[in-house]
């Protein structure tokens, strides 16, 4: 009997992951960058010995302290929600997330509740240097801390080191370095703390035009315009960096989504990449799906071919290649995959049959089939398109993926021009009276965060309909509750965190105001 | 013995100096992490969030063999 999953669950269950994860989201990164920050403060401190230095990363840190304290713990959100929500997800990806999140726990509770300790308690109880070490191993930690959350992700982005167990239908850690050094997790890591720091550069940075706008406070604005600049301007460009090559493993690992977030209808050689454009409907279709068209564009020639295979020949699939296949290129149809997909299906039906039966004979055949190199890479890999109905099922939404994309882009290179313009306007004296600039970077505050939120829409937006990618759609990862209790935590969810959000700003924009202490 | 019941001593007196000197903005982020801790755990996760497998099923037997059951199952995909 197949069974038929309820799309309203389903959707309500999505949108309690995206909103938690969102609003998860507007703490973590901060915390990420301004912890490096407040180090390199405090170690200028040391070493100078000057107390403006120490009054100043005295400031940040309450700032810090404030995002930290609302924003710790609301990831446990998020792990409710695998039990309740997503039970058959949780169960299937066994202790491939159980290990990195419990790494990450204990990591967690250590540096909470010791160095975070003596970073706000240990001012002149402890040596300067003890203190400094702590704040160092703070920002470490944290950034450590997001490592583990961040294999976890990866993993769900391309699934590896791993072997399928139809006993107890979970997957099994065989390789621990695969998973930690997966492609997608290391370009993960890199390009989201980047980010984090990024943002924290643009915080710091946009609070200090604040005061100098005010006219109050103008040895640590400018100072921390100088710190913020710098760490900004080098983490912009490291973003960049992270980002150029996120780009290239998601071409090899998910290439529908890089198709899709570059709306590549038809696979090419000399391939160009849009720079930016606008979507339209193009009428052409795959099965029941429209392609996009552009109302414009602006390229750059050949590009996208250079960039994923460092070659201007090298050819890029589109989506139409992506779901019916190309022989010429090598690239297989989504039938095919279905096809493969559904052998893999068979056999734990199979396995079932065989353990009703007693058939020990076949159990023990049939586990040794899911372990075999050959089944896994040629037909476990593409367990998930046994449930897909229509191949043009895999394609995700084109429009959010490309202007997620695009925009997240774009204002990277507004952050680079933001920094680099800081540093100039520093090093030639002007800062202070260039009182545009300030309003500028004053109200570039929250495009960061959006910058962001973009990315992560993107990576999860752009793997749809998967939970794991190619292993498990979404739709089969749900459990089977009552949409209606789903929609009540959502509204509870919505209240919350928006509770929260007003508390942290409220409760900074007063210590904003207050300054730092005399 | 005696010195570490002395460590012991000093680290208590850290954190309840910590904890007794804070600022007014400390106390009252300490005041929203315990509201915030107590809705999300004994709130939220008591009487919203059980662990579905968890509570429907006694063992990981039951539990492998009902998730075993919605692969093999299930249908329909979302995007």
């Amino acid at each position: 009997m197949i069974e038929n999953v309820d799309l309203t669950l389903v959707d309500w269950s999505r949108a309690q992951f995206a909103l938690t994860a969102i609003y998860h989201w507007l703490f973590v990164p901060l915390t990420l960058g301004l912890s490096f920050i407040l180090a390199i403060m405090e170690t200028i401190y040391v070493k100078t010995g000057n107390e403006e230095w120490k009054r100043l990363t005295r400031f940040w840190m309450t700032l810090f302290g404030i995002n930290f304290a609302i924003g710790v713990a609301t990831g446990i959100i998020l792990e409710f929600e695998f039990g309740t929500n997503w039970s058959n997800y949780s169960w299937f990806v066994g202790d491939i997330f159980g290990a990195p999140l419990a790494i990450e726990g204990i990591l967690a509770f250590f540096l909470e509740s010791t160095f975070v300790a003596v970073m706000f308690f240990g001012w002149n109880k402890v040596s300067k240097k003890f203190h400094l070490t702590s704040t160092w191993l703070v920002a470490i930690g944290a950034n450590l801390s997001a490592l583990w959350i961040l294999v976890a992700n990866a993993w769900m982005q391309n699934p590896v080191g791993m072997i399928f167990n139809p006993e107890t239908a979970r997957n099994e850690m065989i390789n621990f370095w695969a998973v930690l050094f997966n492609p997608v997790a290391v370009e993960k890591f890199l390009h989201t703390i980047s980010s984090g720091f990024v943002l924290a550069s643009m915080f710091v940075m946009g609070i200090s035009s604040w005061f100098m706008i005010k006219k109050r406070e103008e040895f640590m604005a400018k100072k921390s315009i100088l710190i913020a600049g710098i760490f900004g301007l080098a983490s912009s460009l490291f973003l960049a960096f992270t980002g150029d090559s996120s780009a290239r493993t998601i071409a090899k690992v998910q290439p529908v989504k890089f198709a899709a977030f570059e709306a590549l209808s038809a696979g090419k050689q000399n391939a160009p990449l849009v720079a930016f454009g606008v979507l339209k409907r193009s009428g052409e279709r795959i099965g029941n799906k429209e392609l996009p068209g552009f109302v414009f564009k602006i390229e750059i020639p050949d590009l996208l071919s250079v960039m994923t295979s460092g070659s201007k020949d090298a050819y890029v699939p589109g989506l139409i290649d992506l779901v019916s296949g190309n022989k010429e290129w090598g690239i297989m149809s989504v039938a095919e995959k279905t096809e493969r997909g559904k052998i893999a299906r068979q056999s734990l039906m199979d396995y079932k049959k065989a353990k009703n039966c007693n058939d020990n004979e076949q159990v023990t055949s049939l586990l040794k089939k899911f372990q075999d190199k050959d089944f896994r890479d040629n037909y476990f890999k593409y367990f998930g398109y046994a449930f897909i109905n229509s191949p043009e099922d895999v394609i995700p939404d084109v429009y959010s993926a490309f202007y997620s994309f695009h925009l997240m882009v774009i204002l990277g290179f507004l952050f680079l021009l933001i920094f680099t313009l800081a540093l100039i306007f520093f090093y030639n004296g002007t800062i202070g009276s260039q009182r545009w600039f300030l309003w500028v970077v004053l109200f570039s505050i929250p495009l960061p965060y959006f910058a962001s939120e973009l990315g992560w829409i993107l990576t999860e937006m752009g793997r749809q309909p998967w939970i794991i990618q190619d292993l498990m759609p979404v739709s089969i990862a749900v459990s089977n509750i009552s949409a209606y209790s789903v929609q009540i935590t959502f509204w509870l969810f919505a209240f919350l965190f928006t509770a929260l959000l007003i508390a942290e700003i409220s409760i900074m924009l007063k210590q904003i105001k207050t300054g730092p202490k005399q | 013995m005696k010195q570490d019941f002395q460590v012991l001593n000093n680290l208590f007196r850290f954190y309840y100096d910590g904890f007794r000197n804070m600022s007014a903005w400390g106390r009252k982020v300490w005041i929203i992490i315990i509201i915030k801790l107590f809705i999300m755990l004994a709130i939220l996760k008591l009487f919203f969030f059980p662990d579905f497998l968890q509570k429907k099923y006694d063992n990981d037997k039951q539990r492998s063999e009902y998730v075993r059951d919605q692969l093999i199952n299930s249908s329909v995909t979302h995007d």
